[in-house]
């Protein structure tokens, strides 16, 4: 399991941002995050495949119900539950993680079916999350000082 | 003019005499009055508020007497030290009103004369156009049979119906004096006068030189005459009466001593006639103007310029005030000392602010504490009193007593209390022990309760509750930048000045209101639940 920190290279696959307020954003205006790359194998259980965690939110959703964000306006995919030693959790998914991009697909602005739809494609093993989340920015500013 | 003898005039309103100078008592103003005082603005003018009553006479020699403490106490038989005393104030008003009653009653009768002069024109000329013909020459008439008859009575009706109607909307009492000619009445009386005139005109060359003999063709023409004084009527109501009842204006009218202000809507009106609804309004809507409550400002005031002075350490004194340069230096200096006072002014540590604070505090808790005592007292009082039913007036006629000897009776025990609370909110000078009592009076004939009592001097009530004499407030001028008869306009301003305070009135126009329509199906009001569902991939 790769820990957080050796993913935050900056300019190869993370975005180092440099604003204090990761999660929320400026309509318009692009989002800046500081991001993990996260690689999900997905597991086969019977005819389904799984990754072993659920998700929540979703700009048909009520963002205000969401514990995990710090914006209550914030309508993003966040991570509410982790299966214990399911492929999420191995892979280093953490609860409360917010879902940037699913195989470079948006996930910041979809519906809560759409993303279901993105994560559970039939013919893809593999996806690859860019996740944030507040540990992050605070690691990366450890690191720089 | 000092404080003190501002409102020593005022106190004699207060005397325990006023029974016998009531009916004697005449106010001061007096009809219209067209004042050329140099002192004023080039377009003041005066309004006065009817009725219009004669010169100030006994009033003046009305003495000033000495605030007894314990007038509660007494019943009657009460007496008073009078002086015949006269207040800065009161030898201001004198002169106004001896320099403004003179010439104006001419314009009045002046006016009243014309108008009762084109009456008579206007209501005669139809007559005399009938009866002339037969008058002059009766023998080479036509006869004119029925036609002519049934016109003879639309006439009459319609005479009749002009002469109802005149008599409602012009023979009401003046509300009162407008400085200016009312321009639409003036418009309209000369366009009456013009149109019988131009009608006489007709008739005398057309028919009387000519001795037409067509008399159904005279009738006809003195019926047209009176259909268009009918349409002419119509005209008036509508420009006199109709025209300014649609809103236009929102006037902000400010007093200038309290700043108290009110607002009001008023329709497209010339500014005289403005003035006269914001007065009637005034008496209405206005808390009394009490001067007793301007006085702590003023020290405040005084006790500010008090504090600094200005020395000229340097001995730089300009020789003499001189033209050109010297002057310019004696203003200089000047200039310098006021900006020098002021400075130090807004340096000084000022604690007068902190007196304030205590001192409102403290007298807060001194008008409660009043309050309390005096409800109480009242309330007392009229639990003594009880109401006698009808069975009861035939079983027990002893001591039976009318309202103004209930009233009487209970007065001594709350006096005390109510005259304390009326010193305390700077009051006393509005009500006299008389209007007390009848007040007292008229709410035990209607089965008040004593808080129904107290509410007048609970709260400053509206000009019009006081007596005349208390308001402070008869004779008006009007201070204008434009014309009076010229109509409201957005932004402007004028002033209703009084001999102690002024009414500031600013007009502003209603705005355009543009409303649109919005259809709401009733079927389409649907709701969802929010959702936060959660799904495990």
């Amino acid at each position: 399991m790769k820990g957080p920190l050796s993913y935050l290279q900056p300019g190869r696959n993370t975005k180092v941002s440099d604003q204090s307020e990761t999660m929320s954003f400026i309509p318009g205006q692009p989002v800046t995050a500081v991001v993990q790359r996260i690689e999900i194998r997905k597991l086969r259980q019977g005819e389904h495949l799984i990754l072993g965690f659920s998700i929540g939110g979703g700009i048909d959703q009520d963002p205000g119900q969401n514990p995990f964000s710090e914006d209550k306006s914030d309508k993003g995919i966040y991570v509410t539950r982790v299966t214990p030693e399911g492929p999420a959790e191995v892979a280093g998914l953490m609860m409360g993680d917010k879902v940037m991009q699913v195989n470079g697909w948006d996930m910041t602005m979809v519906t809560h079916d759409q993303a279901r739809k993105r994560l559970t494609k039939k013919n893809e093993d593999v996806v690859r999350l860019l996740v944030t989340r507040k540990s992050l920015e605070q690691a990366v500013k450890h690191s720089m000082m | 003019m000092d404080t003190e003898s501002t409102y020593s005039g005022y106190s004699y309103y207060s005397g325990r005499s006023r029974g016998s100078h009531r009916h004697g008592e005449r106010s001061r103003d007096h009809h219209k009055s067209r004042s050329k005082d140099g002192s004023r603005s080039e377009k003041s003018v005066t309004i006065n508020a009817p009725p219009a009553e004669p010169l100030l006479g006994d009033s003046s020699v009305l003495g000033e007497e000495v605030q007894d403490d314990n007038w509660g106490e007494t019943t009657t038989a009460v007496t008073g030290t009078s002086e015949h005393s006269l207040s800065q104030e009161d030898i201001v008003r004198i002169t106004k009103d001896l320099e403004d009653s003179v010439g104006l009653d001419c314009r009045r009768y002046f006016t009243l004369t014309l108008a009762v002069v084109l009456g008579l024109l206007v209501f005669l000329t139809p007559l005399a156009f009938l009866a002339l013909p037969h008058l002059l020459w009766p023998d080479k008439l036509l006869v004119c049979g029925t036609a002519c008859e049934g016109l003879f009575i639309s006439v009459a009706f319609k005479l009749l119906i002009l002469l109802l109607a005149v008599w409602a909307l012009f023979f009401r009492a003046p509300r009162a004096g407008l400085p200016r000619v009312f321009v639409f009445r003036a418009l309209l009386a000369v366009l009456v006068l013009l149109f019988v005139v131009s009608y006489w005109l007709f008739y005398g060359v057309r028919i009387l030189d000519s001795q037409d003999e067509n008399y159904q063709g005279i009738v006809q023409y003195a019926v047209s005459l009176v259909d268009a004084l009918l349409f002419i009527h119509y005209l008036a109501i509508v420009l006199l009466e109709l025209r300014q009842l649609q809103p236009a204006f929102s006037v902000c009218v400010t007093r200038s001593t309290d700043g108290e202000t009110r607002h009001y809507n008023l329709g497209q009106l010339s500014i005289q006639r403005a003035a006269l609804a914001i007065i009637e309004n005034y008496y209405r809507d206005f808390s009394v103007h009490n001067p007793a409550l301007l006085t702590a400002s003023k020290s405040r005031a005084a006790k500010h310029l008090a504090g600094l002075k200005v020395y000229n350490v340097d001995g730089e004194f300009p020789a003499t005030p001189a033209t050109g340069p010297g002057n310019n230096a004696a203003t200089g200096v000047a200039h310098s000392q006021s900006r020098a006072m002021i400075a130090a002014a807004a340096r000084r540590r000022d604690t007068s602010h902190n007196e304030l604070y205590y001192e409102e505090a403290e007298h807060e808790r001194r008008v409660r504490k009043r309050k309390a005592r005096l409800v109480v007292a009242v309330e007392e009082a009229f639990t003594h009193i009880k109401r006698m039913q009808e069975e009861e007036q035939k079983k027990a006629p002893g001591d039976v007593m009318d309202p103004r000897e209930a009233a009487q009776a209970i007065f001594p025990s709350m006096a005390r209390s109510l005259q304390k609370y009326l010193r305390t909110t700077r009051q006393q000078h509005c009500h006299s022990m008389e209007s007390i009592q009848q007040h007292l009076a008229f709410c035990i004939t209607n089965n008040m309760t004593p808080k129904a009592f107290l509410e007048s001097y609970l709260t400053p009530g509206p000009t019009l509750q006081y007596g005349r004499e208390r308001w402070l407030a008869r004779q008006w001028t009007l201070v204008s930048e434009a014309s009076v008869t010229s109509g409201l306009k957005e932004g402007a301003i004028f002033l209703l000045k009084c001999i102690d305070f002024s009414l500031v009135v600013t007009a502003k126009r209603i705005p355009y209101i543009q409303l649109s329509e919005e259809f709401i199906d009733p079927k389409s009001h649907k709701f969802v639940l929010r959702l936060q569902s959660e799904t495990s991939v």
